[in-house]
C-alpha cells in the first residue's frame, strides 16, 4: 500500500517505491554529513538490531530500506541505515537503549505522510516505524477515552469507536493513512479543529520511551496531568524528545447530524470578510474551508462535488446538530453571507452531497497533484489580514512566473497556498521554493507563523529565525537537551543546524 | 542601588533585569500575580517577592478573530469585563480561588490564571486554560526574555512552550504577556437539576449526559452537606444532594437539548430546570467555589477518570470524614476533610494510587503544607525530567523554588 498521497505530481514521481531516479533538482537545504563510523559498521549494527526485536522486525537490505527513503516531502531522499518495525513498547525501548549506547541516530516514523520532511531519514540513522503497533487497547465510553497503540491510523481510531456512536476529533486530510504517532509528533489539526481543537487538545495520556530506553507514563484517563505539562511539550515536538508508543485520547459523541453549505463569492477578500462576520456574530461552525478559483476548478473536475466553478472564492461551512438546529444555523449563516453578495449559496441536500463536498476538499491536494507538481505551504495568519495576504501571495507567485491555488482552513487562518511548478524544470523548482519562503515570511510579518499544522521538519528549519530570536530558539533547544542530551532523535530537523551550541549546556 | 529593591517591575525588561540580578546573586524569589492563589503550594524560603501586577494592560483584542493579548498583571476582572462588552468570554471559565483562600474576589491576574492552569466547569467540554493559550512572552530564570506561539489559532512552529509553561506555577519562567483564544458567550443557558442522588448514580447520570450529542457544558454533583452551603436558596434549602447539568447554546437549541437530556435521564428521578438567570447565579458561585468556604478543614483537589470519582470518594471516606463536590462529570473532585496534622495525605494518596489520577492539597495550614507533599508526588522518571526541565529554564533555582516540589 502506498502512503505517499501528497506532493505527487504530473511528472510521475509519485510513489515511495519508485526507485528509478533520484529526485532531479538539487534542493538547497543542507543535511548533516552522515557519521562514517556508524556507516562503516552498518552490517554489524543490523545484526545487533535483529537480536532486539521479533523475527522480521528489522529491514537491512537495500531495496527494503529504500522504501523508507522519504516521506511526503519527496524532494528529499536518504536511504536509512536500517529500518525497525517494533511490535511493542519493550522492543522500542530495547532499540533506543542500544542506539543510545552506540551513538546511533534515530528517526521515528508513522505512515510517512509528513509534508515537511519530518520523517525524512538519514543515512546514519535507524528508522523506527511504529506501523505494526496498531492495537486498540481499550475503549471507555463512560469516561470518553480510547487507549491505542500509536501506529493506528487517525481514521482507525474513529472507526474503532464508531459502533458506540463516538469519534476522534482531529481530522487531517491524510487521515486515511496518517498515524496517531505522526499526529502526536506534528500536533496535527484538520478541517474540524475550529470547534474541536488540534491533537494536543485531544490527548490525555502518553506512554513515552526516552532515548536511553526508559519508559515513562504521562497523564491517563483523567484531565490535566500532574506536574509540569510534559505532554504539552511532547505533542508537536516532531519526534525529537522521545518515541510515543501508546496514547489515551479523548473521544467525543458524534453529533446528531452535520451538513455543509457552499457559498461562492466574486472575490477572495469578500469571502474573508464573510468569515469574520460569521465568527463576529457568535457562531462557531465546526468547519469553515476556503478555496480560490484555481482550486475550485481542479477539485470539481476531480470530485464532481457541485462546486461553483465560476466563483472566485468558495467557502464550505459545516454546522452540526439536529436536523432542525442545522437548518436554523445554516439559515442564519446564509443571512450573514447574503450581506456579502454571494454568487452562489447552496445547502447540501443529502448525505451523498455532503460526502462529495468533503471528498472534494479532502482530496484537493491529490487532485491538484494530478495536473501539476506543487509545493504546499502551511502558514497561518490573523484572519483580518486575509484579503491583503492573498493579494500579496498572488503577487509573489506572479513575480516568480508561477501559478498558485489557495486552499485553507479559513476559520483559523491556516493557509495552504499550493505553488504550481514543473519539477522537471530545475530553475522553476528553485523559484517555487523561493516563492514559498517569501510567502512564509509574509505570514510571519503579517502576525502569523511559519506552520499551522504540517510542522517545521526539514522544510522550514532554516526559516525559524524569521519567526524566532536566538533566545527563543535556545529556550526550545534546551528542552531537547533535557529529553535527549546527545541529540540523537531526529536531529537534522526543526532547528537551524548552526547555533545549536547554546542548548547543549542545559543537561 | 540593587535592582532587587524594585519588587513591582512595570515592564518585562525591568522584570528581566531583576531576575538576571537574582540569578547572578543566587537570590531565591517568590513570583506573584494578584496573590489570590499565594497560599497554594509548599511554603517557600525566599528572600523577596516580585509581583507581575504592575505589568498590565490589554495589548490586543480582535473580537472577530476571537483573540486577546494582555500583559500578565492585567486583572481577570478587567479582561472578563472587556470581553463581556463584546459578548465574549474566557471559555474555560477560570476557577476563582481567592475567596476560598480567605481573600477578596476579583484579585486574580491573567498571568496567574495560565501559570496555574485552573479551569472551571466548562473545562470538561471545551478544554482547560492551557488549551486556550495561543502565545506567551516570558522571562526565564536567566533573565532572558523569550516568546513562543503567537496570536493565531493554529501554530506548530517549534516546541509548544505555551503548554509547557501552563501550570508550572512560576517555577520555570515568569509570564509577561499572554495571548489567548476567546469565545462568544452563549445566547442562552439552562440547568437541569436532580435531587438526592447517591454519588455513584449521580456521576453515572452525568457521564451518560456527557456521552450524549447534546453538548453539556457543565456537569457537577454536590453531596448534601455541601449543597446546603449553596448561596442559591432554592437549592440549598432542599436538604439533598444536588446534581446539575448545564446546556448553553442558542435559545431554541437549549430548549431542544434540555428536553432530550430530560428524556435521557428520566430514570434517575424528577428533573427540575433552572432558567438562564438562576443558572448564571449557580454556575457563578460554583466557579467561586462557594460551597467549599465556611468549612474548617483542609481541601484536596483530585483529578481522576470521571467514573472513578465516586469510588475515590468512597475509599477516602473509609479513612476519614469527608465531603465531596464533583465537577467535570465526576473527574474533578474537591473534598473537604477534617483538620489533622497531615490532612489525611497518606490515605488520600494511597487511594489515588489505586484508582489513577492526581491530587493537590489546595487549602491547608502552612505547617501542614510544609509537612506533606502538596502537589502530586511524581514517578521517578517524571521527577528526573521535571528536575532537569527546571534546571534548563532556571539554572540558579531562583523562581519559586520548592513551591511545587522539594528541591526544585
Amino acid at each position: 500500500m502506498r502512503f505517499v498521497i501528497y506532493h505527487v505530481g504530473a511528472s510521475g514521481r509519485e510513489s515511495a517505491d519508485d526507485t528509478q531516479t533520484p529526485w532531479g533538482p538539487t534542493m538547497p537545504l543542507a543535511l548533516p554529513e552522515p557519521d562514517q563510523v556508524v556507516m562503516r559498521q552498518r552490517e554489524a549494527i543490523v545484526e545487533d538490531l535483529r537480536r532486539l526485536v521479533a523475527p522480521g522486525g528489522i529491514i537491512g537490505d537495500e531495496e527494503g530500506r529504500r522504501a523508507y527513503e522519504t516521506d511526503a516531502l519527496t524532494a528529499y531522499r536518504r536511504v536509512p541505515l536500517a529500518v525497525a518495525l517494533p511490535t511493542s513498547t519493550e522492543e522500542v525501548s530495547r532499540l533506543l537503549r542500544y542506539c543510545h549506547a552506540n551513538d546511533i541516530k534515530v528517526v521515528a516514523r508513522g505512515a510517512g505522510t509528513s509534508l515537511s520532511g519530518g520523517a525524512l531519514p538519514a543515512e546514519d540513522a535507524l528508522v523506527i516505524a511504529v506501523s505494526r503497533m496498531t492495537r486498540v487497547l481499550g475503549i471507555d465510553t463512560m469516561n470518553r477515552t480510547a487507549t491505542v497503540e500509536v501506529g493506528i491510523t487517525n481514521l482507525g481510531i474513529s472507526e474503532a469507536v464508531k459502533a458506540q456512536g463516538f469519534f476522534y476529533a482531529p481530522d487531517p486530510s491524510s487521515q486515511l493513512a496518517c498515524t496517531l504517532a505522526g499526529n502526536i509528533g506534528m500536533n496535527s489539526g484538520g478541517a474540524h479543529c475550529l470547534k474541536y481543537g488540534v491533537t494536543t487538545n485531544n490527548v490525555l495520556g502518553l506512554k513515552l520511551v526516552l532515548m536511553d530506553g526508559e519508559v515513562i507514563d504521562i497523564g491517563g484517563r483523567h484531565l490535566d496531568a500532574a506536574g509540569y505539562d510534559l505532554m504539552g511539550l511532547i505533542v508537536g515536538s516532531e519526534g525529537q524528545l522521545g518515541i510515543v508508543t501508546e496514547a489515551t485520547v479523548r473521544i467525543l459523541r458524534a453529533p446528531e447530524g452535520a451538513r455543509p453549505m457552499l457559498i461562492g463569492f466574486n472575490s477572495s477578500e469578500t469571502a474573508g470578510r464573510c468569515v469574520s462576520a460569521i465568527i463576529g456574530a457568535g457562531i462557531i461552525p465546526v468547519a469553515i474551508e476556503f478555496m480560490d478559483k484555481p482550486a475550485i476548478q481542479v477539485c470539481e473536475a476531480f470530485a464532481k462535488a457541485g462546486y461553483p466553478t465560476d466563483a472566485e472564492a468558495l467557502l464550505i461551512i459545516e454546522v452540526e446538530g439536529s436536523t432542525e438546529e442545522i437548518a436554523d444555523l445554516l439559515n442564519v449563516i446564509g443571512g450573514i453571507a447574503g450581506r456579502f453578495a454571494p454568487s452562489v449559496l447552496r445547502i447540501s441536500q443529502s448525505a451523498e452531497q455532503s460526502a462529495a463536498i468533503w471528498k472534494g476538499r479532502k482530496s484537493a491536494f491529490g487532485a491538484i497533484g494530478r495536473i501539476s507538481d506543487y509545493y504546499c505551504m502551511d502558514g497561518t495568519i490573523p484572519l483580518g489580514k486575509l484579503g491583503a495576504v492573498l493579494v500579496a501571495i498572488s503577487q509573489i507567485c506572479d513575480k516568480h512566473g508561477l501559478k498558485v491555488a489557495n486552499i485553507f482552513h479559513a476559520g483559523d487562518g491556516n493557509l495552504h497556498p499550493l505553488i504550481l511548478y514543473d519539477a522537471n524544470d530545475e530553475a522553476e523548482a528553485e523559484r517555487a521554493e523561493k516563492a514559498g519562503e517569501e510567502i512564509l515570511e509574509l505570514c510571519v510579518t503579517s502576525g502569523g507563523c511559519l506552520t499551522g499544522e504540517h510542522g517545521v521538519g526539514i522544510e522550514k528549519r532554516d526559516l525559524m529565525r524569521v519567526q524566532f530570536t536566538e533566545t527563543d530558539l535556545a529556550a526550545q533547544m534546551r528542552i531537547k537537551t533535557v529529553f535527549d542530551p546527545k541529540w540523537l532523535l531526529n536531529p537534522a530537523k526543526v532547528f537551524p543546524l548552526d547555533g545549536r551550541e547554546t542548548a547543549l549546556e542545559a543537561a | 542601588m540593587s535592582v532587587l529593591s524594585n519588587m513591582r517591575p512595570v515592564d518585562e525588561r525591568e522584570f528581566a533585569r531583576v531576575l538576571a540580578e537574582a540569578a547572578a546573586t543566587g537570590t531565591p524569589l517568590e513570583i506573584s500575580g494578584g496573590g489570590s492563589k499565594q497560599s497554594i503550594g509548599r511554603p517557600m524560603q525566599t528572600s523577596a517577592t516580585v509581583s507581575a501586577k504592575a505589568m498590565r494592560g490589554i495589548t490586543l483584542y480582535e473580537p472577530s478573530e476571537m483573540v486577546m493579548s494582555a500583559r500578565a498583571g492585567t486583572s481577570l476582572s478587567q479582561i472578563e469585563s472587556d470581553l463581556a462588552d463584546h459578548g465574549q468570554m474566557l471559555a474555560f471559565e477560570p476557577a476563582e480561588l481567592g475567596p476560598l483562600m480567605g481573600g477578596e474576589p476579583g484579585q486574580a491576574t491573567i498571568g496567574g490564571v495560565f501559570a496555574t492552569n485552573f479551569s472551571g466547569a466548562r473545562r470538561v467540554s471545551i478544554g482547560a486554560a492551557r488549551d486556550h493559550l495561543l502565545g506567551v512572552r516570558a522571562i526565564n530564570g536567566r533573565g532572558e526574555i523569550f516568546k513562543s506561539g503567537g496570536r493565531v489559532m493554529k501554530n506548530v512552529t517549534g516546541y509548544d512552550l505555551c503548554r509547557g509553561l501552563s501550570g508550572s506555577w512560576g517555577t520555570l519562567a515568569v509570564l509577561s504577556e499572554v495571548t489567548f483564544k476567546v469565545l462568544p458567550m452563549p445566547e442562552d443557558t439552562a440547568t437541569l437539576v436532580l435531587l438526592g442522588l447517591p454519588d455513584e448514580f449521580a456521576v453515572e447520570a452525568l457521564c451518560s449526559a456527557m456521552s450524549s450529542p447534546f453538548e453539556v457544558s457543565g456537569a457537577v454533583h454536590l453531596q448534601a452537606a455541601l449543597a446546603a452551603r449553596l448561596e442559591h436558596a432554592g437549592l440549598s434549602s432542599q436538604g439533598k444532594a444536588v446534581t446539575a447539568l448545564r446546556v448553553e447554546n442558542f435559545t431554541k437549541s437549549v430548549r431542544y437539548r434540555t428536553d432530550r437530556i430530560k428524556n435521557l435521564l428520566k430514570a434517575y428521578g424528577d428533573i427540575h430546570e433552572l432558567d438562564r438567570d438562576n443558572s448564571l447565579l449557580v454556575w457563578g458561585e460554583l466557579r467561586r467555589l462557594s460551597v467549599l468556604r465556611g468549612g474548617e478543614g483542609p481541601v484536596w483537589r483530585i483529578s481522576t477518570a470521571p467514573a472513578a470519582g465516586p469510588k475515590v470518594v468512597a475509599a477516602i471516606s473509609a479513612y476519614m470524614d469527608c465531603r465531596a463536590f464533583y465537577d467535570w462529570s465526576g473527574g474533578l473532585v474537591w473534598i473537604e476533610v477534617l483538620a489533622t496534622t497531615d490532612a489525611g495525605a497518606a490515605d488520600v494518596r494511597r487511594v489515588i494510587a489505586t484508582h489513577g489520577g492526581h491530587t493537590t492539597l489546595i487549602h491547608a495550614a502552612p505547617e501542614v503544607r510544609a509537612a506533606v507533599e502538596v502537589f502530586q508526588p511524581l514517578e521517578p522518571g517524571l521527577e528526573r525530567l521535571s528536575r532537569k526541565l527546571k534546571a534548563a529554564f532556571d539554572p540558579a533555582g531562583i523562581l519559586n523554588p520548592g513551591r511545587m516540589y522539594p528541591g526544585f
